[in-house]
Order: C-alpha cells, then structure tokens, then sequence
C-alpha cells in the first residue's frame, strides 16, 4: 500500500518556491573575490527600498564587527523563531544551500553571516512589508565555519546559528 | 559444555521497560526464539554482497567519544560481554567479539551465507504464518564482492528476490551511479525507500526525473505495509552522505543530508493521516546517528539500522520529547539477522521482542534454491576467483578503528609497486578476514577492494598537507556532533607511525608522525604518496590488480614493519581493549 505523503509535501515544499528563490552570487570567497553583490527580490523594489547598502558591515573581517556595524552596535539574540536550514556537511563548499525563514512579527532585513571567511557577512536581504520573510542563496565556504542567520524584527536583532563542515570527503564506511 | 553456548544474547528489549529482559533457549537450537506479538520485521543489513559464509572479526578498537564514550556500540571485547551479559568463550562471543579470534574461528567456523539466510528467514516467517511478517534490508546489499562489482550489482537484487525482500534503502547502491540504480530497481520485486535525496536546484529546474518532482523527491521516502491486519509504516533513510564519502560525480543531480525535519513531516503525515500502527525507520545514518535522530524527531517505534557495522543483542532506548524509540544496528557481511517482533494494539506498539540471530553457517542447513542461484551467478567467474595468489602467515582483518593487518597489506603493496615513501588505504568498515595458513585468493582480494572508484594514484603531498587530511578524516570519526560523522574508520597510513588523542578537537587531534626510518614528517618537505578511493577522477590501474601482483610476488605475506598508532587519553575506554 502506498501512502500520500508525497502529495502533502508538495504544498509544503513547493516546485514554485524552490525554483523563486534568490540564488544570487553572494559569497565570500578565498579567491578575494569578497563579496559578488546581492541580488535583490526584484529591481523595483531595490530601487523603492529605502535602506541602503551596508558597505561599511560587508567590508568587516570578523564577525563580531560585521554585526556591529550592520545593527549599529545592537547585539542580537538567539530565537527558536530563526529557521536557519543548512548541511551539517557540506556536499560541495563552494555551492552550500542555506535558507532562513522566520515566524517573527515585522521583519525588516535578513542577514546570513559566515564567521570564518574573509569577509564573514555573506549577504543582507532588505524585507519588505507584506513579504514572506524567506530567503535561500548558496553561498561559498572556504572551510568549516559557523554560519549565522540574523533577522531585524522590530527594533531587535535575532539569530540562529549551525556549524557547517567542509570536508575533502572519501572513507565513508 | 552445551550450556556455554546457549545464547544469553538472546535478549529483548520492551518498550515499556527500559531494561531488556533475556530470553533463554533450547540448548541444540539457537534460533528457537518463540513467538510474540502479532507481527514479525525481520531485518538484515550491510550484508556487502557476502553470498556464500565468511570469517569477520569484529573490531577490538571502536571508541566511542564524548556522550557516545562506554555506550553501545561503543564496547569492545570484555566489556561488551560483560554490557551483554554473554559467557566468554561461547559461540555468541565469537559472533560478537574479536577475542581469541582464530580459536573460535577453527572451533565455530563461518559465519553467514545468503543459502543459510535463505533458509533461517523461511523458517522465521513461516513461524509468524502467512502474511505476518515483512523482511527488510537496510542497505550495502549489492557492493563488496568481486561478482557485484562485475556485476554491477544485479546478482545481488537477484538474490534479495529470491530472499524476499520487501523494502530497501542504500548507500554503496548509489556508486553504481544513476543509470544502474535505475536498472538494478526495475529488476528488484521490492521498494526502494529515501526520504533523504533530493534533485539538485540544476537537476529539478531542467526536469530530471524524480519519485515526485514537487518535492525534489528521488526516490518514494515510505510505505506502509499491512503485517496481520496491522499497518506499519516504513520510512527510508539512506546514507546521508553519499556525494561526500563517494565520488559526486556517480550522483551529480541528487543531494542528501540526514535532514530530520523533512523526516519528522514523513512521520507526522503517517501518523496523523495515515493512522498506522506503527513507524519504523529503515536507517542507513549509523548508530550514533540514529542516536541523536532519535532524541529529536519524535513518533518513530524503531530505527533498524545500520552503515557502521555494529552488531548490538539489545536496542538502545532513547527518550524524545513525545515517547521512546527504540535504536538498533544490525552488524554486517551477512553475519547477522535481526528479528523485531511486535505486539500491536489499538493505539500502536504495546510491546517489543528483538533478537539479533548470529548465523552460524554450520548450524543451518542451506537452502537448495538460494545455492543453486549463487552457484549459477558465479560459474562465470568462478575461475578468476578461485586463483590463489598467496598464502596468509598471520590473521588478516581490516575492522577497526585505525589500522588493520589486512590493509597494511594494502599498504604494503601500494608502496612497493608505486615506489611510494607513504600509502593512504581508505578505512572501509567492510572487508572479510582471513585466518592463518589461509591462502588468499582473487576473490579474498576483492572482498576488500572491490569498488567502482579502484583506481591507484601517486601524488606528491607536504607533510602538513598529509596532516590536514589526517585531521579531516579523523574528525569525521570523532566529531562529538554524530550529525558531523561519516560512519566509516580512520584511514589507513603505510610508511608511517603517529599519534590520536580520539578526545582533543578539530585539527588538534594528529601528532608525533614519524616515517618508517625514523625521521620526524616535515611538514614543508613533500613526500611520495599513493593511495586509491580518491574521490576525483584518478587513471591508474584499480587495486585489487595491484594488491594482486604483489601477493603473487610474495607468496607467503608476513607483515615486515607494523605501523602503530598510539592512542591519547583512550586507556579508559571501552571502545577499546588492549587485548586487541
């Protein structure tokens, strides 16, 4: 007898949501490429967003800098609200999948960090009002490192954390 | 005595106690376990496409660190028998241990067999009556072998036919890569079950075909089958980290991950749509995996697994925050077969039996059919098999945390016909054991080198590069986070001693490597290496040829120079005895 797990899934993890995400460039790398851009949800809105570019956070060596200079020196704290959804191991570090999503009331900006590449601050997506705060790019990993998803709900900053290994792989049993 | 070998082991775990309670049996017949319940999951895994019976020393190092340190199946030699309550010197602690392997050996000869596997679950399931029971396998069923690899595996889905297996997950499967998984499943009268892969983003945008392509799903993740008028539903859970430990490029559009909350939506939906009787977990995660799985997704009955090849007698009962669930491993090559009896109730599992049977070859008659196909599928190569290459001077077993005899062998060989200073041999948890005075055949070579990635390769490495990749690899063996594990052992090193505190982090856990001349490694001087399972593409000739060419060289193998390794901060351990 088969079940139908299949089907419910399918309005939990839709075709059309996987494939809208952001999969914008957006990674630091070891090369010293830094920082390749964020890809906005769409140009208009970019345009219409009144928050600017955090050029002074992006361009921070370490992670405690980078979140300083992003939130003005507000220090977040940890949420169960903060879904951070990444590999404990990484199947390729240069394409690592992460998504964030949050049950947090006004969100106004979602933050990825990656504490140990060159410039830890991987990406900021300005959210809009009315906008499902949900995110997912794939970000470059030079090695193993603690990734960080921070979101601006209100006048506070939230986080969730998770290690993600990157391994050279082989001898799996 | 008989009564020595009656087996103790033979014990049960209960849902509603926590400690198992033994179940005693007939002197003459170990496998006269009674009944219970109302249904019957027999479960096998990482048989490694063993057909016929084998030697297979368990491992006498097998540390468990952190939370996993003194708990199964973290224990070796006398505290395991002691945890298990088995009588030394019995023929359970030869199934079970490493101790006095070769005695036992000679005395209790070999272990399993798909013939006797054939005939001990006829007889399990004619026992529960028609339409009671459901035989499950867990996964490295068609890789091990020399006739597998030939055969990509299809004599193994031929024989789990006629086995009668009725659900399956994988890991090795999968290095068959895509087209043959396809090809060997069409032919495979049960159901391939992973909830854990998932198209690629590349693979589902340009349409790759998928169990369903809404969720990214490969493969159907469960099904639910109706043991004596009971629904059982049956979750999938393949190797999570198959593009990691493998080549990715045998699975370039499908990712994995243990990914437990996708998991904890599967179980829900059973449960709460469904309205099974019963969940059970098909795991190919390993048992410290499972472990942790267990502590936090929550309505799954049992986890029947397996990939790290521990044979544990009793399940571990973990707590989650909504019940209990109950966590096995069923051991490897064949040696074993669990049975997992169930008493359902309205409103679920009231009780559980579990026996994990160790098949003694020489205890069950085999089956006529199951020889008669296994004879068949080797005729072939029954010739190249049976060359006999050298004869082993002392025991040869590769099992076990860091080194192995059989794979100093390996070493040994790689050095000599690639004129290597160091040799790298994966730390496979598969590969049989051979006695002394055995001689070792072709196929012997095989039973530890037969995979779709056998090439050799030579590369110059410095010494802190061969220390990065120690570390890597070594953390994927004692990460405290199970979630961080890969499941398989240390990789062997040739032309070199050095030093492992289990117990230390990340990258701090190598020291003290020393070249077979007695010079400290340099960590800025480059060194001759050679190895083979790399994960990228490599051009050399596959291993077995060359462990082959070596053995016909030598004639009789004695190990000239053992390389050691010195463990820190382990003498406490009961993963590992000194006996060993």
């Amino acid at each position: 007898m088969d079940n139908n797990n299949s089907s419910r899934e399918t309005s939990e993890r839709s075709g059309p949501t996987r494939r809208v995400i952001v999969q914008g460039a957006i990674a630091g790398s070891l090369a010293g490429l830094g920082l390749a851009g964020v890809a906005p949800l769409s140009r208009a809105r970019a345009a219409a967003d009144a928050s600017k570019w955090p050029k002074d956070a992006f361009a921070q060596k370490t992670e405690a800098d980078a979140i300083k200079a992003l939130y003005a020196g507000k220090m977040p704290e940890a949420s169960d609200k903060v879904n951070l959804d990444a590999p404990e191991i990484a199947e390729n570090g240069a394409v690592v999948p992460i998504s964030v999503s949050t049950t947090l009331p006004d969100v106004t900006s979602i933050a990825i960090l990656v504490s140990e590449n060159p410039f830890p601050l991987a990406a900021n997506y300005p959210i809009q009002p009315g906008t499902s705060p949900m995110v997912a790019n794939r970000l470059k990993m030079a090695k193993t490192s603690k990734v960080i998803a921070l979101v601006a709900s209100g006048d506070k900053v939230f986080s969730a954390s998770k290690e993600v290994k990157v391994t050279v792989g082989g001898c799996g049993g | 005595m008989r009564r020595r070998d009656v087996l103790k082991v033979l014990a049960a775990a209960s849902l509603s106690g926590v400690v198992p309670r033994i179940g005693l049996t007939a002197d003459d017949d170990p496998y006269d376990i009674g009944r219970f319940g109302n249904a019957r999951v027999l479960h096998m895994t990482d048989s490694h496409a063993q057909l016929l019976p084998v030697y297979f020393r368990e491992p006498s190092v097998n540390i468990g660190v952190g939370a996993m340190a003194g708990q199964p199946p973290h224990l070796v030699g006398q505290a395991f028998l002691k945890h298990f309550g088995i009588e030394p010197g019995s023929r359970a602690a030869y199934a079970f241990t490493f101790l006095d392997y070769q005695e036992a050996a000679h005395r209790y000869g070999r272990m399993g067999g798909f013939a006797q596997l054939k005939t001990l679950i006829d007889r399990l399931r004619n026992e529960a009556g028609a339409g009671n029971s459901v035989l499950l396998d867990g996964g490295d069923l068609w890789q091990g072998s020399g006739l597998a690899d030939a055969m990509k595996g299809a004599d193994m889905v031929d024989v789990g036919n006629l086995l009668g297996i009725d659900v399956m997950t994988g890991h090795w499967e999968f290095t068959y890569g895509e087209k043959i998984v396809r090809q060997n499943l069409e032919r495979f009268k049960g159901e391939f079950l992973a909830q854990n892969v998932f198209l690629t983003e590349e693979a589902a945008f340009n349409n790759a075909p998928a169990f369903d392509s809404a969720s990214g799903r490969v493969f159907k993740p469960a099904t639910i089958k109706a043991v004596n008028g009971h629904r059982i539903g049956i979750v999938g859970q393949a190797m999570p980290y198959v593009p990691i430990a493998h080549p990715k490029r045998f699975t370039p559009d499908w990712t994995f991950g243990i990914r437990d909350a996708e998991l904890q939506k599967v179980v829900d939906g059973l449960r709460q749509q469904d309205k099974v009787d019963a969940v059970i977990l098909l795991s190919h995660n390993g048992m410290d995996v499972d472990l942790k799985l267990a502590s936090r997704v929550t309505g799954i009955d049992v986890i029947l697994g397996g990939h790290t090849h521990d044979a544990v007698p009793h399940p571990t009962v973990v707590a989650n925050p909504t019940g209990k669930t109950l966590v096995t491993n069923a051991g490897s090559n064949g040696k074993f077969l669990a049975v997992l009896d169930l008493d359902i109730g309205k409103g679920g599992v009231k009780d559980v039996r579990y026996h994990l049977l160790p098949i003694y070859a020489n205890l069950i008659k085999s089956d006529g059919d199951m020889q008669a196909l296994i004879d068949r599928l080797r005729a072939p190569y029954a010739a190249k098999f049976a060359e006999k290459l050298a004869t082993a001077d002392e025991l040869l077993y590769r099992r076990g945390n860091f080194t192995g005899p059989m794979d100093q062998v390996i070493c040994d060989a790689l050095r000599h016909e690639l004129d290597a200073q160091i040799a790298l041999s994966p730390g496979f948890r598969w590969g049989t054991t051979l006695l002394t005075g055995q001689p070792i055949t072709m196929e012997d070579v095989l039973a530890e080198t037969a995979i779709t990635y056998p090439e050799v390769y030579v590369t110059n490495m410095t010494g802190g590069q061969i220390k990065a990749v120690m570390e890597d690899i070594v953390d994927n063996l004692f990460n405290p986070d199970p979630y961080y594990q890969q499941g398989g052992d240390m990789v062997r090193i040739g032309g070199m001693d050095y030093a492992c505190a289990p117990n230390e982090s990340t990258g701090k856990r190598i020291s003290d490597m020393t070249l077979d001349d007695g010079t400290a490694l340099d960590a800025d001087k480059s060194y001759r290496v050679a190895g083979w399972a790399s994960v990228n593409p490599q051009t050399g000739r596959p291993i077995g040829d060359v462990v082959a060419g070596y053995l016909r060289a030598e004639k009789i193998v004695k190990i000239k120079h053992v390389n050691r390794v010195v463990l820190k901060g382990v003498a406490a351990n009961a993963g590992f005895d000194r006996g060993g």
